[in-house]
């Protein structure tokens, strides 16, 4: 069993996402680490690229910050081996920042697979690349060892659902709602179709897309999920320090509190879901 | 050339988050259906507003003062007499129907010069399609009248303020909406990008550029031309104009792209301060498509330059940047300088003021007519009515042979 299949083993998955090196690589580390404090069973460590075509304004205006401190993907992998921290971490990022690492001559997915996995990367999440441009990528990942997750978005089916199954593992990153990446108010009904379009998958389904608060965690595993995947809401703590300028220890302190909040949610979620008919559970 | 496939040699494919891949899907089966196969006579009606709202076919004029400046035969196709002044309309006018045809309810784009956004706005009022467009801030500020445009069509025009404010922040801000808003909406991307149907999807509703050329100038010189050139930024024009010629081998195809300050790059702060992208860039994916981009070692995407706001932008058609590879077309480009010398002598000797993009290819012919043989087509398209402001700045700083006084033009008031 990898570990990231191992961190959805004993009840439902906290996954935070926060941008590597947003605002600067020392604070940063610290936030990281604050995040698996705070009850991180994964963790998503975005390397920024300079088009996020998938994101919104808070996490791209996250990848600015992080760029302009200076972060590259060489930079990202000392991060990586710097991190203190013992729980599986993923790799989110954009497929040109892939297709360019390494020397020339042996450009691409697999000079970036290897170097990644040498640093303790488990897994993959790439927005950009869908099923049919990832062959090169999954190859790459069976060679080392790595999961390479997948989004199922509210509009996939049919054929796409067919050949993303067929190319996932680690876990289903299922998009809570259409649009880009951002904090939100509700969680959206579009939820329960997607968890219902893929509950015989055989890999553990995280949602992602506007999940903000402990009680958003509760209801999107109550709703069937193995996993919430919270991104924007932690990124917004992130610059709220930024802007005001606050030591990165009270960030860092904060981060971890909205940590607890989710996984404490979604461990609501999944002993409130134990005592009633579930896809997943009957 | 690849209509189905999606590739075009290495170049091509579908980049883009799996929320739109459905809508891609549906739009690749749209073109199929609508554009390669004229199902429900769409190419038909196509053609017919073409020729009714759009004011096709364009002229092919032969330019006397300039093909005696240079002893040869120099043909203009005229895209800047197409209704709004630019080749743009054939490719909005296309999507926007398309999307028609598919139930769309709603158009979006991006726009780097304004006449794509413009093009489309005036698709949309056409066909009573309600319109979005996005254009960077610093865009607006440089092509104001445009933007005016596109706002008595009935567009809304939605400022970009991320980054630098140009044509690439606004592709990724409109793929943003289109992410969200994908099941009633239809994108129209401005050129021979993004990814697949979009980039032969967009040569194919340009190639009316090139079919008409190709029959006026056998008509005209009694021949084909020696050589057949135009700018290329995105690539829409270019593609437009070369499609109907790639067969003719004996006919050299020229891509003139923006040399802008300099080839060279600043790696350091991410500047390219052109946008000569089949000239210097290299193999990426940017915007949904594998072709050559404008980036750094490692991968992130440059700012690019140009003093013509429609060649600005970091990447280029993947099918344009295969042509180059296989060495069917050749990437030449020409500086802000000999852009801004063509406009002016255009202006001067035939009375036709072209756009700063054109401008480029004029420029270069202008240094180099001796290599292009003895009947040569050269694409003007668009007008220049857009850059005035532009070229009054710019030409302000510099000694350009043939440019009225622009000290005394400015002491006089300028235009206030």
């Amino acid at each position: 069993m990898s570990s990231i299949s191992e961190a959805f083993a004993d009840g439902p998955a906290f996954i935070p996402y926060l941008a590597a090196g947003d605002p600067d690589y020392e604070s940063s580390l610290a936030y990281v680490e604050a995040l698996e404090r705070g009850g991180a069973d994964v963790i998503e460590l975005g390397l920024p690229f300079s088009e996020p075509i998938a994101e919104g304004p808070t996490i791209q205006s996250a990848i600015v910050r992080s760029l302009e401190a200076g972060m590259t993907p060489t930079r990202f992998f000392e991060f990586v081996a710097d991190l203190d921290v013992d729980v599986p971490l993923v790799c989110m990022t954009y497929y040109n920042l892939i297709a360019q690492f390494g020397e020339d001559g042996e450009r691409g997915p697999e000079a970036f697979v290897r170097r990644a996995a040498a640093v303790g990367i488990d897994g993959f999440v790439v927005p950009d690349l869908p099923a049919e441009e990832a062959g090169p990528l999954r190859e790459a990942c069976d060679e080392y060892g790595c999961e390479l997750v997948f989004i199922v978005a509210p509009t996939t089916r049919g054929d796409r659902l067919e050949r993303i199954m067929s190319q996932v593992s680690g876990y289903v990153y299922v998009q809570a709602r259409l649009g880009t990446t951002g904090a939100r108010t509700s969680v959206s009904d579009q939820t329960e179709e997607s968890l219902a379009r893929i509950a015989d998958w055989d890999v553990p389904k995280a949602v992602g897309f506007g999940i903000s608060t402990g009680d958003h965690a509760q209801r999107v595993i109550e709703a069937g999920a193995d996993g919430v995947i919270v991104g924007s809401a932690l990124v917004d703590i992130v610059a709220q320090g930024a802007e005001r300028d606050d030591p990165a220890v009270t960030v860092a302190s904060k981060l971890e509190g909205k940590a607890r909040e989710l996984k404490e949610g979604a461990l609501r979620g999944a002993s409130t879901a134990d005592g009633r008919p579930h896809p997943e559970r009957t | 050339m690849s209509s189905h496939t999606g590739k075009f040699g290495e170049y091509g494919g579908q980049y883009v988050p799996e929320a739109l891949m459905p809508a891609i899907e549906e739009l690749e089966d749209a073109y199929e259906r609508y554009v390669l196969d004229n199902e429900d006579g769409f190419m038909d009606e196509f053609r017919g507003r073409l020729a009714d709202f759009g004011g096709r076919p364009t002229p092919l004029q032969r330019a006397d003062r300039l093909s005696e400046r240079y002893d040869t035969d120099v043909y203009l196709k005229r895209e800047d007499l197409l209704h709004g002044g630019a080749h743009k309309l054939n490719n909005a006018l296309g999507q926007v129907l398309l999307a028609k045809y598919m139930d769309k309810e709603r158009i979006i784009a991006e726009t780097g010069a304004g006449q794509h956004g413009t093009a489309t706005a005036m698709a949309c009022a056409h066909l009573g399609m309600p319109c979005e467009v996005y254009m960077g801030r610093r865009d607006i500020n440089r092509q104001r009248p445009n933007v005016f445009r596109m706002r008595l069509n009935g567009a809304d025009v939605t400022p970009v303020t991320v980054g630098r404010g140009t044509l690439k922040e606004a592709i990724s801000e409109t793929m943003r909406d289109w992410a969200e808003n994908v099941e009633d909406t239809h994108y129209v991307i401005g050129s021979v990008v993004g990814p697949h149907p979009f980039p032969a999807m967009v040569r194919d509703f340009q190639r009316v550029i090139s079919e008409e050329a190709r029959e006026q100038v056998r008509e005209k010189a009694g021949r084909l031309p020696d050589s057949v050139l135009t700018c290329a930024g995105g690539g829409s024009n270019t593609m437009g104009l070369f499609a109907e010629f790639v067969d003719d081998e004996g006919v050299d195809l020229y891509a003139v792209e923006a040399g802008g300050s300099s080839l060279e790059v600043d790696e350091k702060e991410g500047i390219a301060p052109n946008s000569a992208t089949l000239s210097t860039g290299t193999d990426g994916v940017l915007h949904g498509s594998r072709t050559r981009v404008l980036q750094d070692r490692d991968g992130q995407i440059m700012e690019s330059h140009s003093v013509s706001a429609g060649l600005d932008y970091a990447g280029v058609g993947p099918e344009l940047a295969d042509l180059v590879d296989r060495e069917r077309v050749t990437a030449v480009n020409v500086d802000d300088d000999g852009a801004l010398e063509g406009f002016h002598r255009l202006s001067q000797l035939e009375g036709i003021i072209p756009a700063l993009e054109s401008a480029h290819a004029l420029g270069y012919l202008e240094d180099n007519h001796d290599a292009l043989g003895d009947v040569i087509l050269l694409n003007i398209s668009g007008r220049g009515d857009k850059d005035l402001e532009t070229v009054l700045e710019e030409t302000h700083d510099r000694d350009i042979e043939g440019a009225p006084d622009i000290e005394t033009f400015a002491a006089t008031g300028g235009f206030q």
